[in-house]
């Protein structure tokens, strides 16, 4: 379940800089010209300039798939999930409800649910997708899987858990070495500490 | 006669801006390119390659361009989307004459380049020939900038040309020429990667040179400590080792004070400074008194800070110094750079493999665009205008008496104050805004409207080309051959990739037609860019930026090609002053000691806060592109006060409240960003709008003594909450200088 060359997608949110190459690099894409399929999280703009880009992690098991009551969600050989197929999308948006990281988007305008698919046309030619090849900071990159170990201080990894249910995805994610699995849990208001770049606060010195 | 010659709102409704929103050929993909033209970004002084797709000599599309070294690939957002400036209903097609009341009228190129002529020709008879002026930018190739200086000398024969590089990189230019002999950064950028300490002062990289980040994340990965010095915690700054949130205009404290750190612990090298330097002493005399409790009482930031930093600099086997804007847009901008680089000096560490220093160049041909010969006190090579053996060589290429050749004339400010008080009675300007980017615009349109005649060159009709008596239709970067040098000094060949449209013409052949007109028309007898090209090397030949060496071909073989390079068979030089070998007469780096003084307007009870400006990532500069593309506009579409929470609360603002920033020149009304990450004493407005939305109309037009940078990063405001504006200009699009 991979590309011949090796290739893999890998995140490193701590990089973002927010810039959107990725959102507008992704509409020149041709299998879907004209719409972007990345999706750019401001978080919390009041509290800090924290920016992730959010693409479609490629579930080995994909969620979307599963709930998909017209079985229009396909996965290639690759593993590359690919957006609904137009002849069976009923539009019904049970993915878009589904998806653990809110990616597949239902698009009233064609009644059909699309989202990224890694860019299939370029990468199963051996290309990079567009997003992870303009990007700025190196957030986004498509590696070989060694590539990244040598030149990385964090380590990739793949598995989540949301909730009690784990979820393996084809994008790996850059994390400190000592986490193994991601652990996301919903976190009530208040309880995030916001001040870590509050300039008022670093002004007050130690 | 030089005011719009209807209302703004009316030249909006026909020359825009106006968003460009998909490619001419539409998003389907059922077109496909003939063709793919390897070339470069048009915009900021990275110069990333790309690949522009075109169709029937249509620019439709883009693909990154993964092969070229500097960038491999990588683009910011303004790079993905240049080609929508392509195509645009806004371009100018046909030389336009100013008809009051009416309007601009399209009119024949003879019948525009007449007048053009005629009235240098008749403002230069009536006051003089100095009292016709030049103006050109930052953003024209190396060809057209050597050509606009050659054509002000030979053609107009005024000592009045500058260019808008003048709001950008001239502190930084002087200061390096004061301590190394050369204005260049000192390294490739590959060095970076191989820094353990880095320091990025006054520079928000991941917005005004997004490529860069990536340099400076992998050389974090390779165990670099970096640390950022920015009133705002801008994206770099958040993942950085050290963040020092300083005052704007309190660089110098922060320099000068971690010298003194580094001095009592021992972190200085002796023995490069006894070898190749000098002027140490007076360095490290003034310093003394930089204790880190005083230096930061000019800082303001905390005294542990400032220790931290030399903590992390001083002992570091490799470091690489990186400053921009942030510390050069000051009166005291030279001082403020000198202060940094003695850091670099001090440390020996200069001219090896990770180690070194380089001022982040902000527009495009910021580099190249420096070295020719358009600004007022310079000739092509980078050579001075007032020395006598060089204005004798360049009398040579010429083929002019060196007598004829104008001596050193008034910089970019100074030229519009000589217009306001009347002594220059015409001026021509290419491929620059002051409307949008000099400081204090109620006095630049002021000092606009007193023109006897203005011609203004450009592809789009800028808010400051609506002033013009004669506006030709030049070109875009993608309708013409040529070469820039980028960030680093490596000059880089931009390919055509389409013709102008209709009747517009290759802006180097407009300035030819005019100098044909002034009757110099046997010194500009060029049949393509590349004879420009080939008369530059030979101009450069023997000056500090040395191009002989450099050919057209050699560029695309070798992916660029580093000045100075003298010979044909001279490899080019990435990294400057290997082996402590500097540039001054006597082979040695000259210390400058630097001595704190406050800003031209500091605050007071009357306008008690800091507004510093600066850029937003879907932008560039004064927006005369990017505010005509609407996937950029879209982004950040119109200018916002970014204000901490603390001051909010104190003036009763509200995240997204209209807010008056208001200066003792001039105001603007936007919406207020509440954000915690900028200093509680300051407020950010960026520059890229006009009118009533325009930063400029606030900032003070005060300018550095050597290097004549405005000071557009520190003036005294005040900021109310107050109503939706509700007037004409207010209701224009966003992009226009509305407000929503």
């Amino acid at each position: 379940m991979s590309f011949a060359n090796g290739m893999e997608f890998f995140i490193d949110h701590s990089r973002c800089i927010g810039c959107e190459a990725c959102v507008q690099a992704c509409e020149e894409c041709d299998t879907h010209r004209g719409i972007s399929m990345i999706h750019l999280e401001t978080i919390m703009r009041a509290d800090s300039v924290q920016t992730a880009p959010q693409v479609c992690m490629h579930c080995e098991d994909p969620i979307c798939a599963q709930v998909c009551p017209a079985d229009a969600i396909k996965k290639t050989e690759e593993g590359v999930v690919l957006s609904s197929l137009k002849p069976r999308c009923i539009g019904c948006s049970n993915c878009v409800l589904a998806c653990p990281f809110g990616v597949p988007k239902y698009r009233a305008e064609i009644n059909q649910m699309m989202k990224c698919d890694m860019c299939y046309d370029r990468t199963s030619i051996g290309k990079r997708p567009m997003c992870a090849t303009v990007c700025p900071s190196g957030a986004l990159t498509f590696t070989t899987r060694e590539q990244i170990e040598r030149t990385r201080q964090g380590s990739a990894i793949r598995e989540w858990m949301f909730g009690g249910e784990v979820v393996k995805t084809k994008v790996n994610v850059l994390v400190p070495r000592s986490v193994q699995r991601l652990d996301v849990t919903v976190e009530r208001p208040g309880e995030t500490r916001t001040d870590e770049y509050d300039v008022a606060n670093l002004l007050k010195g130690d | 006669m030089a005011k719009p010659p209807v209302s703004i709102p009316e030249l909006v409704a026909e020359f825009g801006p106006t968003l460009n929103r998909a490619p001419v050929t539409g998003w389907s993909t059922a077109v496909e390119p003939d063709h793919i033209v390897k070339t470069h970004c048009c915009f900021c002084g990275q110069q990333c390659g790309i690949q522009l797709k075109v169709h029937e000599n249509k620019v439709i599309g883009f693909e990154p361009w993964e092969d070229f070294p500097f960038n491999q690939g990588r683009l910011c957002p303004k790079g993905v989307k240049r080609y929508m400036q392509d195509e645009h209903p806004d371009r100018l097609k046909a030389p336009l004459m100013r008809d009051e009341g009416k309007g601009f009228v399209r009119t024949s190129w003879n019948e525009a380049l007449d007048r053009v002529a005629s009235e240098i020709l008749r403002i230069q008879q009536s006051y003089g020939n100095d009292a016709f002026a030049l103006v050109g930018g930052a953003s024209l190739t190396n060809e057209k900038a050597y050509l606009m200086g050659k054509f002000a000398r030979v053609a107009v024969k005024t000592a009045n040309i500058d260019y808008n590089g003048r709001l950008c990189m001239v502190s930084a230019g002087a200061a390096a020429k004061k301590i190394f002999g050369i204005d260049r950064a000192a390294n490739p950028w590959s060095d970076i990667l191989h820094a353990k300490a880095i320091l990025v002062a006054g520079a928000n990289v991941a917005e005004c040179a997004p490529i860069t980040t990536y340099y400076l994340w992998q050389a974090r990965e390779n165990g670099a400590k970096l640390i950022v010095m920015d009133p705002r915690l801008t994206p770099i700054a958040r993942n950085a080792d050290l963040y020092i949130p300083v005052r704007s205009g309190g660089d110098i404290g922060v320099f000068n004070g971690m010298l003194h750190v580094m001095i009592e612990r021992g972190w200085i090298n002796r023995e490069f400074i006894s070898q190749h330097t000098t002027g140490w002493e007076q360095v490290e005399e003034i310093v003394k008194k930089y204790t880190p409790e005083y230096a930061s009482k000019i800082a303001g930031v905390p005294a542990s800070m400032i220790v931290r930093a030399a903590e992390i600099w001083g002992p570091a086997p490799t470091s690489f110094l990186m400053h921009a804007r942030g510390i050069e847009h000051h009166s005291k901008g030279v001082q403020n750079c000198m202060a940094v680089i003695n850091l670099v000096v001090a440390s020996g560490r200069i001219g090896r493999e990770g180690c070194g220093y380089a001022m982040i160049t902000g527009q495009g041909n910021g580099q190249g665009g420096r070295e020719q010969g358009q600004k007022c006190d310079q000739l092509p090579g980078a050579r001075d205008i007032e020395n006598p053996d060089h204005r004798k060589y360049i009398a040579s290429i010429w083929d002019v008496p060196e007598a004829s050749i104008p001596r050193k004339g008034l910089s970019f400010v100074p030229i519009l104050e000589a217009i306001h008080e009347g002594k220059i009675k015409g001026l021509l300007v290419i491929s620059c805004n002051p409307m949008v980017s000099l400081p204090n615009s109620q006095y630049i349109r002021e000092a606009l409207e007193k023109l006897e005649f203005f011609c203004q060159i450009d592809f789009f009709l800028s808010e400051t080309a609506r002033y013009a008596d004669v506006v030709l239709a030049g070109s875009l970067m993608e309708e013409d051959e040529g070469t820039t040098t980028n960030v680093e000094g490596r000059v880089i060949h931009h390919q055509k990739a389409v013709d102008p449209p209709e009747d517009a013409r290759v802006d180097w052949q407009i300035i030819c037609d005019i100098a044909r007109r002034l009757g110099a028309g046997d010194k500009f007898n060029y049949k393509s860019s590349h004879d420009i090209f080939q008369e530059l090397r030979l101009a450069s030949k023997g000056g500090i930026a040395d191009y002989y060496g450099i050919s057209w071909e050699r560029i695309d073989r070798e992916q660029g090609v580093f000045w100075p390079c003298p010979s044909p068979e001279h490899p080019g030089t990435p990294r400057l002053y290997e082996g402590g070998n500097f540039a001054h007469p006597d082979g040695k780096a000259h210390f400058q000691p630097v001595e704190w003084k406050p800003a031209a307007e500091e605050t007071d009870a009357e306008y008690p806060i800091i507004l510093t400006t600066g850029r937003v990532v879907s932008q560039y500069l004064s927006g005369t592109q990017t505010r005509r593309i609407g996937a950029l506009v879209d982004q950040y579409p119109q200018p916002l006060c970014e204000i901490h929470p603390l001051l909010a609360a104190k003036l009763g603002i509200a995240d997204g409240d209209f807010v008056t920033v208001e200066s003792r020149r001039g105001s603007v009304t936007v919406r207020a960003s509440v954000v915690k990450t900028i200093r509680p004493d300051t407020v950010f407005v960026p520059y890229h709008w006009p009118l009533e939305r325009a930063a400029n109309n606030m900032t003070v037009r005060a300018i550095d003594p050597i290097s004549n940078i405005p000071e557009y990063k520190i003036c005294a405001v005040r900021v109310t909450k107050v109503a939706p504006p509700e007037d004409a200009i207010a209701h224009l699009e966003m992009q226009a200088g509305g407000v929503r």
